[in-house]
């Protein structure tokens, strides 16, 4: 994996009120990307994809740079080599999920495509929806053959903006787990936006906290998200002991009607 | 029953279904998809002949196509004979007529596709064509099915634009609406029955056609 610095993002984009001026770098493998709703994750990742051209700014990845405005460099998002996951994918919907996974293999060989789609459906537990369209699946199996497609082209980088969150908890620790191994084994980072401290705590990389449009913090998540951590776990009742509430005395009930 | 003017019809038709699908599903797509701010203008005059009354069109084609103008008198020695009073003058007159019956349908065909599985597609490396071929045309088909009928059925039913850019030769530019036009000129009124039923029966038929299709892609 990698332990230098992979990816710089310095840009600025303003879409009608909204303002985006964010400047940092990933180093970790994992980075998730923390924040409100509206505080522009979503925005960031599609501008890393390349489906978004921001007003200004530059972005480098792997020593390659793939935005820079002001030179009217753009690499199109196909070019990139970057897999993209959102909350709600589209999957092609008159294609099976075999060909689904198949689209972005275009350049492989028949037999070394064919081995990549049956590693994808194997790793995402789908071998058997392989010949069904995209209608017959249920939103979790929806989900997962999004992230077989996005994974099967073997990207550089992968961005996953919460791709679990149709998922049950135990299904989702288990993808999670894999995919977290198949990404080291190959040494993909990825950038995962996510609402989710477990999701976040399972992944172990860094985090980046938005707000506005801006970064906030960023960190390990030991550092950033212990005091979220602690509060929540305190909200539980799990760090700090209910007080026990105040017995009325003879003369307060006797008083009351 | 004029068979001459029967098979001219049908070959009128077809040609120009097909040149016309060739024509509009890249410019659809562009329509559906470009960015440019004048495409409004050119979305403006492929729906003009939707509006214009078919003889003022047939009328300027006439002009236009004739040996008193530049474009004409390119065209004339391109193909070696004046295009007015021709079947390639048809066609031209055709292709006009009905644009609007395709692009209206390919657009909206295309418009309706949802931006998300675009993006997917160029994410995954698609180039243009991959995607105009893989995703657009196939999630498109019933549009593009229904564009290919009505201009079918619309090229067969013609009457104003026909008659004036190519006028009335047996056999070179009498299509049926024509020629039943001089059955009843001549009072032939039982041949015109004939004529105007095989008219009705075949744009009966293309409805029936495009209503059946649909309702098997939309169970599909």
């Amino acid at each position: 994996m990698p332990e230098t610095v992979f990816l710089t993002v310095d840009i600025t984009h303003r879409l009608g009120t909204f303002d985006l001026r964010v400047n940092f770098s990933l180093a970790s493998p994992w980075t998730v990307l923390f924040g409100p709703s509206g505080a522009g994750k979503s925005t960031i990742l599609r501008i890393l994809a390349g489906l978004t051209q921001p007003q200004n700014g530059i972005v480098t990845l792997q020593n390659r740079k793939l935005l820079d405005v002001e030179r009217a460099v753009f690499v199109p998002a196909g070019r990139r080599r970057i897999g993209f996951v959102t909350q709600q994918p589209a999957l092609f919907p008159h294609m099976t999920v075999r060909r689904n996974i198949a689209f972005g293999l275009h350049s492989l060989a028949l037999d070394q495509r064919n081995q990549r789609i049956v590693e994808m459906l194997r790793l995402l537990r789908i071998e058997e929806l392989s010949e069904r369209v995209p209608a017959e699946l249920s939103g979790g199996e929806y989900q997962r053959v999004a992230l077989a497609r996005a994974l099967a082209p073997e990207p550089k980088f992968l961005l996953l903006d919460e791709p679990f969150s149709g998922l049950d908890a135990d299904l989702k620790e288990s993808i999670l787990n894999e995919l977290t191994v198949w990404l080291a084994a190959r040494r993909v980072p990825a950038l995962y936006v996510s609402h989710d401290l477990a999701e976040a705590y399972q992944t172990g990389g860094d985090v980046i906290v938005l707000e506005h449009g801006r970064v906030e913090t960023q960190g390990s998540i030991e550092q950033v998200l212990a005091p979220r951590r602690e509060q929540l776990l305190r909200q539980l009742g799990v760090f700090s002991r209910p007080t026990p509430a105040p017995v009325p005395d003879e003369s307060q009930t006797s008083r009351r009607p | 029953m004029d068979t001459q003017a029967l098979w001219l019809t049908l070959r009128l038709a077809t040609v120009t279904t097909a040149l016309l699908l060739c024509l509009t599903i890249p410019l659809s797509f562009w329509l559906a998809f470009g960015k440019a701010r004048w495409k409004i203008v050119v979305e403006a005059i492929a729906t003009l002949p939707l509006l214009l009354p078919p003889t003022v069109l047939g009328f300027y084609l006439l002009v236009l196509l004739g040996p008193r103008t530049a474009p004409g008198r390119w065209l004339i020695r391109l193909i070696g004979h004046p295009v007015a009073f021709s079947f390639s003058g048809l066609v031209i007159g055709s292709m006009i007529y009905s644009l609007p019956f395709a692009v209206q349908p390919i657009t909206s065909g295309f418009s309706a596709i949802a931006p998300e599985i675009l993006d997917a597609a160029q994410l995954l490396g698609a180039n243009r064509l991959r995607v105009l071929f893989e995703i657009l045309l196939p999630l498109a088909r019933r549009s593009i099915f229904t564009a290919a009928v009505l201009c079918f059925t619309h090229t067969i039913g013609e009457f104003g634009v026909v008659l004036m850019i190519g006028g009335d030769i047996p056999g070179v530019t009498r299509t049926l609406s024509i020629a039943m036009y001089d059955q009843v000129q001549d009072f032939r009124y039982a041949e015109a029955n004939h004529t105007a039923f095989l008219l009705l029966a075949v744009s009966l038929l293309a409805l029936l056609f495009v209503y059946a299709w649909g309702r098997q892609v939309r169970r599909a």
